[in-house]
């Protein structure tokens, strides 16, 4: 498990200070660490801005990715979530082409994986959905039957459940 | 109390005060000319002026390696700050504690394409430990603690360059000054302290091994842990191999001295290194000019890693024990918790295998053999300069045929591999230690790249030597197409140098030659004789020596290629 190449997540907590995402992207970039996906928030301080980063690597590779990214003196902490039981959220937009005919019947999909109608234009629906990123993939899988116009991700966001972090 | 105002420049100049900066190497221009001003009026602040910004940075790196101190070093906005980078990137690697001030055009103009712009924070990032571009009223607000910050950070935990961006009107405007409270500095932290349980580990893996051998690196240099190395060695009777980056900090003639492992280390370095079940390694990270091909590097020992970035532990080889503290305070640890260990077999045996493989090289060519003219200069000196280095061929032989005896008389672009960086260095050494006798070995190659810091010798009566192994040849890279690409010399011969004597003699200082193997000796005692003024001496060596031993890049100890003395197949 921990020698297998995974999809995993830090959060890194920062200080709020111009070009300290370029500092921690260029981190990444520049020691060959690849990034999944990022989402850049506030936090529940206003001088502390929280950087998910979800990295696909094995778990030596992780430790070496906190260790490094600690080092940087706009960094405060580095949280490990690979190893803690969390809540995971990614939001998802999706807009579809769909005939008049066909809309009952994205409506209830969309009601088997709760997603939320957010927009209805001229032979589009727009669709908003929540939630992990094998539950919003098996959705883009679904919705691959109809002719998806446009579509976007928010980079995955992660607390840990509990007491923990 | 009514706060007391100062211009940014001045505040500048205060702060370098506090922290003893009576020297620093700078080249100004339009965006730090309100710090030069600042300059005129401060007494206990020299500025040396370079003929280069990358003169500067090296000097200001070599002046860190030889006193311990922080390093300073100024250049203007744009062309000028991008011409620190290779000086700064200099110092990231090899970890060297140096504070970078660079000018930045005015903060309104930060952004528009405006005259001397460059983004030099945005291009220093991932070659500096931290940077700033003062320009935030955060920043200016605190400015004086912003700059005890930046010297903070570049000696704290593991040391390494850090760069201030200062706008015109920054330095030029008014700055509340305030007073200093280290401990109140934004990334202040306690010294971090190696747990008892991973001492008392180490210490037992130490007194049970049956092979053990100690590597020291760079660390061990930053944290003066020099004596508690010795101890330590001397106490468990373990042999003690050194890095490049720690030349000196294990005296070289010791019995206990191993030298130098890796790509063009002695053989018996490596050999130890191989053959150990236990290495003991102290403030070096596993460069992979030290290990070669990493899966058959050291394969049976075990790992004790002392390193203060803890980042460096686990990084490239894993260890059984990983202690992330000062060289110096966890070695001292370890030496109060271990027990003595005798002498064994392994000891005698690498004792002799050392003698059986000891560096040798063949000087049959009809011009003198490069290692002999180093050899002639650690005998002539008494083995007792500070040596700087450029990078190449020259870089190995002096860390082969010089053998130091203490820390801090090496200056040498180890993790970069800096052409260019011996000269300046040589400047910044002089300057750093003016008593001590300084010398550049270097290649015709590298030589030129900084030749220019002449002017910087003469003017300050520096009496450094530069000693010129000079083969007409960029040597490393044609001895490498000679061994690994059919001898096909391509881009490296030098045909064309400059005549050195009268180059060094143009600039004022002295320029010596010498072809034959009778005068190295009186060439160089004439070249110490000189005190006022820079020597640069042109030694004409046999074109085509190559450096060994040598292990091939990405192979390990089975492959290391020996001197082929004699050897016709050559």
């Amino acid at each position: 498990m921990t020698e297998m190449e995974m999809q995993r997540t830090i959060s890194v907590l920062v200080k709020n200070r111009p070009r300290v995402l370029a500092r921690v992207a260029g981190l990444f970039a520049r020691r060959g660490f690849n990034i999944d996906s990022l989402a850049v928030s506030t936090t529940e301080s206003e001088a502390i801005s929280r950087m998910t980063v979800a990295t696909t690597c094995d778990l030596p590779t992780l430790r070496q990715i906190a260790k490094q990214v600690l080092k940087l003196h706009d960094v405060v902490r580095v949280i490990d979530h690979s190893e803690s039981n969390i809540v995971e959220r990614e939001l998802c937009l999706i807009k579809v082409e769909v005939e008049r005919g066909q809309r009952a019947e994205l409506i209830s999909l969309c009601d088997v994986f709760r997603g939320d109608i957010v927009d209805i234009g001229n032979g589009t629906v727009m669709v908003q959905l929540v939630g992990d990123k094998d539950k919003i993939d098996a959705f883009v899988d679904v919705m691959a039957d109809y002719e998806i116009a446009e579509m976007v991700r928010s980079g995955k966001i992660v607390l840990d459940r509990g007491g923990q972090g | 109390m009514s706060q007391e105002t100062v211009s940014g420049a001045q505040a500048l100049l205060r702060v370098f005060e506090e922290e003893n900066v009576d020297v620093f190497f700078g080249y100004p221009g339009g965006a730090v000319i309100p710090i030069y001003d600042a300059l005129y009026d401060a007494e206990n602040i020299r500025g040396v002026l370079p003929r280069h910004e990358q003169g500067a940075a090296h000097a200001a790196d070599a002046y860190a390696r030889v006193t311990g101190k922080v390093g300073v070093c100024m250049a203007t906005s744009g062309p000028g700050a991008c011409n620190l980078v290779t000086g700064l990137a200099t110092a990231y690697m090899d970890s060297v504690p140096m504070v970078a001030i660079t000018g930045q055009v005015k903060t309104n103009l930060v952004g528009m394409d405006s005259f001397q712009e460059a983004d030099v924070t945005g291009i220093t990032i991932p070659i500096t430990k931290h940077n700033y571009l003062v320009k935030e009223p955060y920043q200016i607000e605190r400015f004086p603690d912003l700059v005890r910050e930046a010297f903070y950070l570049a000696q704290n935990g593991r040391p390494g360059p850090v760069l201030i961006d200062i706008p015109f009107d920054v330095s030029a405007g008014p700055i509340a000054w305030a007073e200093r409270n280290i401990k109140a500095l934004d990334g202040y932290e306690e010294p971090q302290v190696p747990a008892e349980a991973d001492i008392d580990r180490a210490a037992e893996l130490i007194e049970t091994s049956e092979r053990p051998v100690i590597m020291i690196g760079g660390g061990v240099a930053s944290s003066d842990a020099h004596e508690e190395i010795r101890e330590l060695a001397e106490k468990c009777n373990i042999s003690v191999v050194h890095t490049l980056m720690a030349k000196g900090c294990f005296p070289e003639t010791h019995e206990l001295s191993m030298g130098m492992p890796g790509m063009h280390g002695m053989s018996y370095a490596s050999y130890a290194i191989q053959n150990a079940d236990l290495l003991i390694v102290i403030g070096a990270r596993f460069d992979d000019r030290i290990t070669g091909d990493l899966s058959r590097f050291a394969p049976d020992a075990d790992v004790i890693h002392v390193d203060i970035d803890p980042a460096e532990i686990d990084k490239v080889r894993p260890a059984s024990v990983g202690i992330a503290a000062d060289a110096k305070t966890a070695t001292a640890a370890i030496n109060e918790t271990v027990g003595r260990r005798e002498r064994g077999e392994w000891e005698d045996h690498l004792k002799q295998f050392k003698t059986e493989h000891a560096l040798a090289y063949s000087d049959e060519d009809e011009l003198m053999a490069p290692q002999f003219v180093v050899e002639k200069l650690y005998e002539v000196t008494g083995g007792e300069a500070i040596i700087t280095t450029e990078v190449g061929q020259n870089q190995m032989w002096a860390a082969q045929y010089y053998p130091l005896e203490e820390p801090r008389r090496w200056c040498s672009s180890g993790g970069l591999g800096t052409m260019g960086y011996g000269h300046p260095a040589a400047v910044g050494a002089q300057i750093g230690r003016p008593d001590d006798l300084v010398v550049d070995i270097a290649g015709d190659g590298s030589i030129q790249m900084c030749m220019q810091e002449l002017t910087t010798g003469v003017i300050h009566n520096l009496p450094y030597k530069i000693i010129i192994l000079n083969n007409s040849y960029l040597g490393m890279v044609r001895q490498w197409q000679d061994m690994f690409f059919n001898k096909r010399y391509s881009g490296v011969d030098l045909h064309g140098n400059p005549d050195f004597v009268k180059l060094a003699e143009a600039h004022g200082a002295v320029g010596l030659r010498c072809d034959e193997r009778e005068s190295v000796v009186e060439t160089l005692e004439q070249a110490m004789e000189v005190e006022d003024r820079p020597v640069m001496v042109d030694f004409i060596v046999a074109k085509e020596e190559n450096v060994f031993p040598m292990i091939p890049a990405g192979q390990s100890f089975d492959e290391i290629i020996e001197c082929p003395i004699g050897d016709d197949t050559e």
